[in-house]
């Protein structure tokens, strides 16, 4: 057993990512990067921090949820909130909102996964597809409890807070945090559930704690990556929140791969890039066509890989050393 | 009070109209072997299932180190000191073997979500002390150049193997084994049976085993418990039941009887 622990691939990965994230932050502060750039390249982090959260969830639990992006409007209002409530933070404000988005969605998450986490596959994705439907219309009449969030015609007027360095740093944390969940004696009882969940009960598992962990904890990602979509955009519409926004969090975890971090960061950011990129690359006159080249692409990729890009695998410096092949 | 490891009193389950367990009672002293025995559909798996809290029992009780255990979820039977295996083999497929085996430890370590997600020293040293168990049982049965493997990948035999690894790991005191040598020929079956005896001895394992193969049961069980149509028909030794009435009847039918073999 050798006490000193060398360097592993894991930090020099860390290291060289920082690096990149900080000259690109370097090229905005130099005014390089022009703001609707800046803004792509905000969503698309907005996007992973989300999506990470699905796949723990649905990737590795192996809870299938279609209510995905209630959660993350619930963490944008609750953000929304706080901001509007604390208008001299300043600098905090931000931190704030988000750690009450993600908490408020955690806790939601906590009440109603309790009594669905029972039901299997298909029936649990209409019990959050239901629930999903039900925070809709609720933040369709929200102007009924707080008038400044706007009911069905949107909330208007919250800060632009949300910056690449945010975004930047909370993206590496989650993606750092998730690895080192899921390559845990936490992360192995989860996909022991989704495995085979009855023998994970008969080794000892406790499945409806660790079912309501994983979803707990996916679901305040979920809240995070809100608030700060919420400070991004500045303006919040309840649409935005409905099931097929669940339905894309759910084709990007499905198309980088189901148990895989490396494959929903690159599916992430590129449903980003691609959508919004689009826009910037097609000519105005077939704009409308983004919405073919877009569904052709994944059907391409799940031709071509049909278990997501990345399968299960991760890329080999994400991962401790006993999980790393010799 | 006696000094039974386990104590099955009145055990019934039914299904509906089916009752798969009508009344029945075993008694397992400590650092016995016992072989649960009969035809297909006589009910042992699902005496298995009672035991782990897999399903509730309509009436009776497991009583467990002097304990009810009915009425306990699996996972809590489990932590309790009894691990089991499955008939049809229930790894997790697309976790690796050594990740199958140290996955069964997990309840064991103090080092909670936190200690995870920042791998304090606490999750490294729980983290080093389980993977050592694990190699260190994954070697004993063989498996040891296989860690890396998912274990859907490795062949019937291995998984069996895998199977008692994992069900090891957790330092049971009853160690349920469903069908161990199904699907072997006659050469693994006689390895089966010695490392069998020698887990038993090595781990101070009392052990109950549903088992087809009258080669296993008749070789390494000290007692043999013979169900049919739910009921316990004979219990003694392998001798004792080799020569009883009601066990070949049960077996072959009645003599002059409607002969179907």
């Amino acid at each position: 057993m050798k006490k000193v622990r060398e360097i592993g691939p894991g930090w020099w990965a860390l290291v060289i990512i920082v690096f990149f994230l900080l000259l690109l932050q370097g090229l905005i502060i130099a005014g390089l990067v022009n703001p609707y750039i800046q803004t792509i390249l905000c969503y698309a982090g907005v996007v992973v921090i989300s999506a990470l959260g699905l796949n723990l969830i649905y990737g590795y639990t192996g809870q299938f949820s279609l209510g995905h992006a209630a959660f993350y409007g619930i963490g944008a209002y609750t953000s929304a909130l706080i901001t509007r409530l604390l208008p001299g933070w300043g600098f905090f404000a931000l931190p704030l909102g988000l750690v009450a988005g993600a908490l408020v969605a955690g806790v939601i998450a906590f009440l109603i996964g309790l009594p669905i986490l029972r039901l299997k596959s298909d029936y649990l994705g209409i019990a959050t597809l239901g629930f999903g439907m039900i925070m809709n219309v609720l933040f369709k009449n929200s102007d009924k409890v707080f008038k400044v969030m706007g009911g069905a015609a949107g909330m208007r007027g919250i800060a632009r807070l949300t910056t690449f360095l945010w975004v930047a740093v909370i993206a590496v944390l989650a993606v750092v945090m998730l690895r080192n969940l899921v390559f845990s004696a936490v992360g192995r009882a989860l996909v022991s559930i989704r495995e085979d969940e009855l023998a994970a009960e008969a080794v000892g598992i406790d499945s409806t704690r660790y079912k309501t962990l994983g979803f707990v904890i996916g679901c305040m990602l979920a809240g995070i990556a809100g608030g700060l979509y919420a400070h991004l955009y500045t303006y919040l519409n309840p649409d935005n929140f409905d099931f097929l926004k669940s339905i894309d969090v759910l084709l990007i975890v499905v198309i980088g791969g189901l148990g895989s971090i490396s494959g929903t960061v690159i599916a992430g950011v590129g449903w980003a890039l691609l959508l919004e990129g689009l826009r910037i690359v097609l000519p105005s006159a077939v704009q409308e066509w983004r919405m073919v080249v877009y569904p052709l692409v994944l059907i391409v990729i799940m031709l071509v890989r049909s278990g997501g890009i990345m399968g299960r695998n991760e890329f080999d410096f994400l991962k401790p050393a006993d999980y790393r092949r010799r | 009070m006696t000094n039974n490891l386990l104590e099955i009193k009145g055990l019934t389950k039914a299904f509906g109209g089916l009752v798969a367990v009508k009344d029945f009672f075993l008694q397992i002293a400590p650092g016995t072997l016992t072989g649960l025995i009969g035809p297909n559909g006589a009910g042992k798996t699902t005496v298995f299932n009672l035991i782990t809290g897999m399903i509730m029992p309509t009436s009776g009780a497991v009583v467990f180190q002097g304990r009810d255990i009915v009425g306990l979820k699996p996972f809590q039977v489990y932590r309790l000191g009894i691990s089991r295996t499955f008939q049809n083999i229930r790894l997790f497929g697309e976790l690796s073997v050594l990740d199958n085996v140290r996955v069964a430890y997990h309840y064991r370590s103090d080092a909670g979500l936190f200690d995870a997600l920042v791998r304090s020293p606490r999750f490294r040293d729980r983290e080093r002390e389980i993977t050592e168990r694990a190699r260190e049982l994954l070697s004993l049965l063989g498996l040891e150049l296989r860690e890396r493997e998912l274990a859907k990948n490795l062949p019937y035999g291995e998984q069996r193997r895998l199977e008692i690894a994992r069900a090891l790991m957790a330092e049971p005191k009853l160690l349920l084994l469903d069908e161990p040598a199904a699907g072997m020929n006659p050469a693994e079956v006689g390895r089966l049976m010695e490392l069998i005896l020698s887990l038993k001895e090595r781990f101070k394992l009392t052990i109950l085993l549903i088992e087809h193969q009258m080669k296993v049961v008749m070789g390494i069980c000290q007692q043999v418990a013979v169900m049919d149509f739910g009921e316990l028909i004979a219990e003694g030794t392998p001798a004792e039941i080799q020569n009883n009435s009601r066990v070949i009847e049960a077996y072959l039918g009645r003599p002059g009887g409607a002969g179907v073999a």
